[in-house]
């Protein structure tokens, strides 16, 4: 089976206009930061974001989930904190919640 | 992806330009004084091959870890209908990982652009205060140099970097290096994902529809600073788990993020 190479036009798009705002967030704090001041205030919210943002991708979904994500989701926390690992936590997540599927 | 701790409480001594020999080569905490961190140093930032080199041959062993990531986003992307080609495109001029995880996560037909565009973009502002923490090497350089270097930047090459100029380092092209090396492993990596993804049959039989929550998982345990995120990420999680009952779409995304940002700034205290 050959990997498929095709190139949609709007996924092409998408793709380079989240390289642009990417590369804008990149380089603008090299050009802006420089010239003006960011509060330590504003600073300290940026700083969450990245967090914030992931809390709220996993909030309804977990929510939406049953006890076997439930508790593959905390053998995930457990794993990633303990090994830092994101693959070996992946691998444990994937298959508790298979196996958790079964029983629960 | 790994975030380090960026306390500003950090940002008042110049400790960074004392405390010797620690480029840890597990891309251990750094401060980011965003003021001017070379206070002791008076030999010039240089841009040479070996410095290119010396930031590749160190970034390995943490491309390693990001290679990890980059299969799993390969197969979330396939799994989210992007070829092979569009992810390993994406991974080669994004080159942000939380963000193109976030954007696989948030695809659909027809593409919501906004959303997408919108919260790759919000996500990655912390990029922002990075770049600005690398201003006093980089403003040494051509603007070629320092703007092309910043394309290469991700948290983790960024960390080493910090540690490796922040300790007396000169080598202006580390960032390069390092970053190269991250975006070798990030795009190799992405193509064998979504590859493998396409061989997979039914992704529930193995686990799979669970690999994005795990993704998520790891990512928030990596980004986790402290009790002083706890206000914040909840604060984030309740409205998101609120608006994801009354927006349409995926809103709720940003409107957790948000929330968050804005409980941060209004409960700053200096």
């Amino acid at each position: 089976m050959s990997p498929d190479l095709s190139l949609t036009p709007v996924v092409v798009g998408v793709v380079l206009a989240m390289a642009l705002g990417t590369y804008v967030t990149k380089a603008g704090g090299l050009w802006l930061l420089g010239r003006i001041d960011v509060s330590e205030r504003v600073e300290a919210g940026l700083e969450v974001l990245p967090g914030a943002i992931v809390v709220s991708i996993l909030g309804p979904e977990l929510v939406e989930g049953g006890p076997a994500e439930w508790g593959a989701a905390a053998l995930v926390l457990l794993v990633a904190w303990k090994t830092e690992s994101v693959l070996l936590a992946i691998v444990v997540g994937a298959g508790a919640v298979v196996a958790l599927r079964g029983v629960l | 992806m790994r975030r380090d701790s960026t306390d500003s409480a950090d940002s008042t001594a110049t400790e960074g330009a004392n405390s010797t020999g620690n480029s840890s080569e597990s891309g251990g905490p750094t401060s980011t004084d965003a003021g001017d961190g070379r206070a002791d140093q008076d030999q010039p930032v240089t841009f040479t091959r070996r410095g290119i080199r010396d930031g590749f041959v160190k970034c390995v062993p943490v491309s390693l870890g990001v290679a990890g990531y980059g299969i799993a986003f390969g197969v979330l992307a396939q799994q989210a209908g992007l070829s092979v080609a569009e992810a390993t495109l994406m991974s080669a001029v994004v080159v942000a990982g939380a963000a193109q995880v976030i954007a696989v996560e948030l695809w659909a037909d027809p593409i919501p652009v906004a959303l997408v565009v919108g919260t790759a973009f919000v996500v990655n502002l912390r990029y922002t205060l990075m770049g600005a923490a690398l201003r006093p090497w980089l403003r040494d350089l051509t603007p070629l140099q320092a703007y092309g270097s910043v394309f290469f930047m991700a948290d983790e090459n960024w960390a080493l970097t910090m540690g490796e100029l922040r300790s007396g380092g000169t080598k202006g092209a580390f960032l390069l290096g390092s970053g190269l090396a991250i975006w070798a492993f990030w795009v190799g990596s992405t193509v064998l994902g979504a590859t493998a993804g396409a061989t997979i049959g039914e992704p529930s039989r193995y686990g799979l529809d669970f690999v994005l929550v795990a993704v998520f998982l790891a990512i928030a345990v990596s980004l986790w600073d402290g009790a002083s995120d706890l206000v914040p990420w909840a604060g984030a999680l309740l409205v998101a788990v609120l608006s994801s009952q009354l927006l349409p779409g995926s809103w709720y995304i940003l409107a957790g993020g948000i929330a968050g940002f804005v409980l941060e700034v209004a409960r700053f205290e200096s």
